[in-house]
């Protein structure tokens, strides 16, 4: 089907986010104003305003109530989904990149970058259920990765937290001791920056996507290597279907090389692979910028793609799709 | 590195010695000098790695002098006064540079001295200049860099006869495969593999990294790979292995050119002038590839080495010498000014001891099969001289045939592959002299009398954008016209019906093409938009005047056709910054497999070996071509039976192992249940639950009007 395009943000997106149900989408961008969608027709459904800079990332409650987002302007903000209102405002002293809510929504991780004399932080806070009691003490802080900290996760039960970054290995640390219990090998982990990870619809694995040109998918208890998929392109962005066996990988040139050439040459597209077979099935071209954020619907019928262009693209699935024979 | 602790056992002992090891900053660390605490470092042994290569022996700038007078201590300081003398003329010695070591007991002079210089090329120049030089009678200057004494010293003083090794005759899997081998450079990896078209993939057979310093070349028939150094070139050869086979010193070499007949290696350094004063130096060495000897060397100014003809580096047009005479390697020759010197290679000296004189020649080139040279001369005093092209046949250096020309610009020479033809692109101006067009003069080498044929294009006017023969064939084929997609022509020397003229065969009109790679084998050529076409392909048949397939390889800069034109190799390297690595088709533009490769430099087809069988057996073959093409074909089918066999297996191996992670995963998803539910307070965790769908019918009042009804 047509992709259904939806235009409402003036910077490049940065993260996208489906609720548990896959009737919303949550986008993020460089513009400080988070925006939901109907996830069926790309209808704008509104804004989070309060934001005074880029927002890095999103997560939703399992109950679609409640919306954290991380922003530059260093501040991870709590927001009432439905009316749009700001319920809360942790402040750090550098930028946040990266937000996750625990499995029952009690904890959110949120990661900050190295500001200034701050070194990069992996922070822990509680999640009231009354907003009223709400406070902004970290149960616990991590610090110790060098450069940013593209994204942290929470593992099965809550009992480890995932990081990966600019130091292009990813960690798996103890969530209650803030220990490192495991850390992906140098020699087969990422060779460059990671800058995306996305679990799978369970939670037992997850795919990290790199500039060194590849992703690759991970088993999330034991850190073992699953799969790589090779690409032509830094990797920006990737997602797992959660109803085949396809992962989707997006990216692109860096931005300040996509200047210099034609929009062919960039190779902007969303590319799909096999994830057991390690093999490419097709690709959806269309932005016209690097691909920088990627979201598979809960109901593995649709996904969405926003680009370094400021454009969302919303994609279902044509039947023929759900018959690909590798 | 098994020194290196790991993070958690770094904590434990931080905790142990009571040191907060947040507030450690372990760039602050300044570890003993000297000491490593046992752990390697990576950078250190490559850094005295490199330092070793550069410093092999210090004493490079040191010359050995021997042969002077004996003489007692009175005599010692009037023989030092002249000795430096002699010697300061070449260059400077340095301070304390000058030692004439004497008996402890005579106190007389031992008969040689040492002289040090700063530099190694001063060193090497006092060598050259002053060994055999004779201070008096009885006493002939034996000049020796000191480095050279190891070498010397080496020498055994018994003379043992060389050990033959009985002669094995190896037919190499080369000669008998049918597949072909391609050397790549990519970053610093450097490797030889098979082009496996049935498996769609390459199958290396080695690699190797930092193999050579800037790029590698096959020798002409492939039986040596050449890889560069700082200092000199090496060749490597071998089946599977590549083991080194010789080693050519040349320092700072830059360029290097073997003989058709892969007898001779010509190495090219040049040394660029570093202020107004300095000169632009060049040296060439020829070597016998197999005995490694240098055979002759050239050095020079650099505009001794110029020619009339731009292009190459830095005003030198590469090669400098070209090989004449077909395979057998007999003659090189190289243009200068106003002189072409035509070498001949048995006694590596002029022929006839003299060079060629031909006023103003500007470009010459030899025809690939036979010892005939073309040259070009260009129209001199203002066109009273017409400009004339004419070839020479050597030894004899008789002129076989010239053709005057009038009002040219600029030629260009292009000989078949086998000699049969030379076409010559003649450039002339319009009679108003403010544009050229183009014409071609093509000569009929193996025809009596060498007839001359003139061609114009059907648009004189055209640009010609690109000429390309048929190797081996009697067609060419010619890009031309000035707007953007410029028109093609095929022409053919003989056609059924008409051998003696040349006639078209046809144009094809607007093509996205550039450039034109003939297949080697003939009959098919690609048709290529290189550069600004991004890559176009096209992959045309001349016999039957069709087009096979176009295609595209985005960005592609280069394209080489393997040895037997079965197979197309095009590439992207790193002049661009992306898109870098190669792709292979089939001849007929089916793309078989691509490899992407970053910072990919160099893709060179190995060139084959030749045929092992006799010409007879050959046309024997190609007539009974089903006979025996049905063994391979029942061999292809075997492979790709096994493939696919092979691939059913891989992938089921990849499923089953997947089905593996996957139970395992349900399994410890279903144990975690309880648990997860309890971190969500008891909501019914995950898929398993059961929601129902409300349908909620909500009233919302828009608007209300009163209206009064009259």
């Amino acid at each position: 089907m047509r992709p259904i395009l939806m235009k409402g943000h003036e910077r490049p997106l940065t993260f996208l986010k489906y609720n548990r149900e896959g009737d919303l989408l949550f986008s993020c961008a460089k513009d400080s104003t988070p925006t939901v969608w109907f996830a069926d027709n790309g209808e704008r459904l509104g804004t989070y305003k309060g934001h005074n800079g880029a927002v890095w990332c999103c997560d939703i409650s399992r109950d679609s109530t409640l919306l954290i987002t991380g922003c530059a302007d260093q501040t991870a903000k709590l927001w009432d989904v439905q009316t749009g209102t700001q319920l809360y405002s942790f402040n750090f002293d550098s930028p946040v990149r990266a937000v996750d809510f625990s499995v029952g929504d009690k904890f959110a991780v949120i990661t900050t970058d190295p500001f200034m004399e701050h070194s990069s932080s992996i922070q822990v806070k509680t999640i009231a259920e009354d907003v009223s009691e709400q406070t902004s003490e970290s149960v616990l802080t991590i610090r110790g990765p060098q450069g940013r900290i593209n994204r942290a996760v929470w593992g099965p039960l809550n009992q480890t937290i995932i990081s990966a970054g600019e130091d292009a290995v990813i960690r798996i640390w103890d969530s209650e001791t803030g220990k490192v219990l495991k850390e992906s090998d140098k020699e087969i982990g990422h060779a460059k920056p990671i800058t995306s990870l996305s679990k799978s619809a369970d939670g037992s694995h997850f795919i990290t996507g790199s500039s060194d040109k590849s992703a690759r998918l991970w088993d999330i208890r034991t850190l073992t290597l699953l799969k790589t998929y090779v690409t032509e392109r830094p990797v920006n962005a990737c997602a797992i279907s959660p109803l085949l066996d396809h992962v989707v990988i997006g990216g692109g040139q860096e931005a300040t090389h996509v200047t210099m050439t034609s929009h062919r040459a960039g190779k902007f597209e969303a590319k799909f692979f096999h994830k057991i077979l390690q093999e490419e099935i097709g690709g959806v071209k269309g932005h016209f910028g690097p691909i920088n954020a990627l979201a598979f619907n809960p109901d593995g019928r649709s996904f969405s793609s926003g680009g370094e262009d400021g454009y969302v693209r919303l994609h279902h699935f044509d039947p023929d799709y759900f018959s690909i024979k590798m | 590195m098994a020194a290196v602790m790991a993070m958690p056992d770094v904590e434990a002992a931080a905790q142990r010695l009571g040191i907060n090891l947040s507030s450690v900053d372990l760039d602050d660390i300044r570890l003993p000098p000297g000491d490593d605490f046992g752990i390697p470092s990576d950078d250190d042994e490559d850094l005295l790695a490199r330092e070793e290569l550069e410093f092999e022996s210090g004493f490079g700038n040191v010359v050995v002098v021997d042969n002077l007078p004996v003489v007692p201590p009175e005599k010692f300081e009037k023989l030092e006064n002249v000795v430096r003398k002699i010697y300061s003329q070449i260059g400077v010695i340095k301070e304390d540079g000058f030692w004439m070591p004497t008996n402890l007991e005579t106190r007389k002079t031992l008969g040689y001295c040492f002289i040090e210089y700063n530099t190694p090329q001063e060193a090497e120049l006092a060598r050259e200049k002053t060994n055999g030089y004779k201070l008096d009678k009885s006493h002939i200057f034996a000049v020796n860099l000191f480095d050279d004494f190891d070498k010397f010293m080496k020498v055994p003083d018994q003379w043992t006869p060389a050990e033959i090794k009985p002669y094995v005759p190896v037919v190499s899997k080369r000669s008998i495969s049918r597949q072909d081998q391609y050397v790549i450079c990519a970053g610093q990896e450097t490797e030889v593999l098979w082009n496996d078209a049935r498996q769609l993939k390459p199958e290396l057979v080695y690699r190797r990294s930092q193999w050579t310093e800037s790029f590698v070349q096959w020798s002409p028939l492939g039986t040596y790979l050449a890889t560069m150094h700082r200092q000199g070139v090496a060749i490597w050869g071998g089946g599977s292995t590549f083991n080194r086979i010789m080693r050519y010193a040349h320092a700072l070499v830059r360029l290097i050119d073997f003989s058709p007949g892969e007898r001779y290696l010509v190495t090219y350094s040049s040394h660029e002038p570093n202020g107004p004063r300095d000169t632009h130096r060049v040296v060439l060495n020829i070597f016998d590839t197999r005995t490694g000897k240098v055979m002759r060397d050239f050095k020079g100014n650099a505009d001794e080495f110029m020619t009339g003809t731009a292009g190459g580096v830095s005003g030198v047009s590469w090669p400098v010498f070209r090989w004449g005479g077909g395979k057998d390697d007999k003659y090189f020759a190289r243009i200068g000014k106003n002189v072409i010197s035509v070498y001949e290679t048995e006694t590596f000296s002029l022929v006839d001891k003299k060079s060629m004189k031909v006023e103003n020649v500007v470009d010459f080139c030899w025809s690939p099969a036979d010892p005939i040279l073309a040259l070009f001369v260009p129209e001199l005093g203002g066109g009273n001289q017409p400009a004339r092209v004419s070839l020479v046949q050597i030894p004899g250096k008789e002129e076989l045939r010239q053709k005057n020309l009038f009002s040219v610009s600029d030629c260009k020479m292009y000989w078949q592959s086998n000699g049969e033809y030379l076409a010559v692109k003649v450039d002339r101006y319009t009679k108003t002299k403010k544009s050229t067009y183009t014409g071609f003069e093509l000569f009929r080498i193996k025809e009596r009398d060498i007839p001359i044929e003139v061609l114009e294009l059907e648009n004189k006017n055209d640009k010609i954008v690109a000429f390309a023969w048929e190797p081996k064939g009697h067609r060419f084929a010619v890009i031309h016209g000035d707007n953007p997609r410029p028109d093609i022509s095929f022409y053919s020397m003989r056609t059924t019906h008409n051998s003696g003229r040349v006639s078209k065969l046809t144009t094809l009109k607007g093509k996205q093409a550039n450039a034109l790679y003939w297949s080697p084998a003939g009959r098919f050529v690609i048709l290529a938009g290189l550069k600004g076409f991004n890559g176009q392909l096209e992959f045309y048949n001349v016999d039957e005047l069709e087009t096979m397939a176009t295609a595209e390889h985005f960005m592609a800069t280069d394209i080489e056709w393997d040895p037997t034109g079965r197979y197309v190799a095009t590439s992207v390297t790193s002049v661009h910054e992306m898109e870098n690595g190669f792709n292979i088709w089939s001849f007929n533009g089916k793309l078989l497999y691509r490899i992407p490769r970053d910072h990919f430099r160099q893709f060179l087809w190995r060139p084959r070996p030749p045929s092992l069988l006799s010409t007879e057996k050959e046309e024997e073959i190609s007539k009974n071509l089903k006979k025996y093409s049905k063994k391979y074909e029942a061999e292809d089918q075997d492979v790709s039976l096994l493939l696919s066999e092979q691939d059913r297996e891989k992938r089921k191996m990849l499923k089953d192992e997947w089905e593996r992670w996957v139970k395992e995963w349900k399994r410890l998803y279903d144990e975690e249940k309880a648990e997860r539910r309890r971190l969500r307070d008891g909501e019914a965790s995950d898929e398993e639950e059961e929601y129902e769908a409300k349908e909620v019918e909500v009233e919302e009042i828009l608007d209300s009007v009163e209206e009064v009804v009259p």
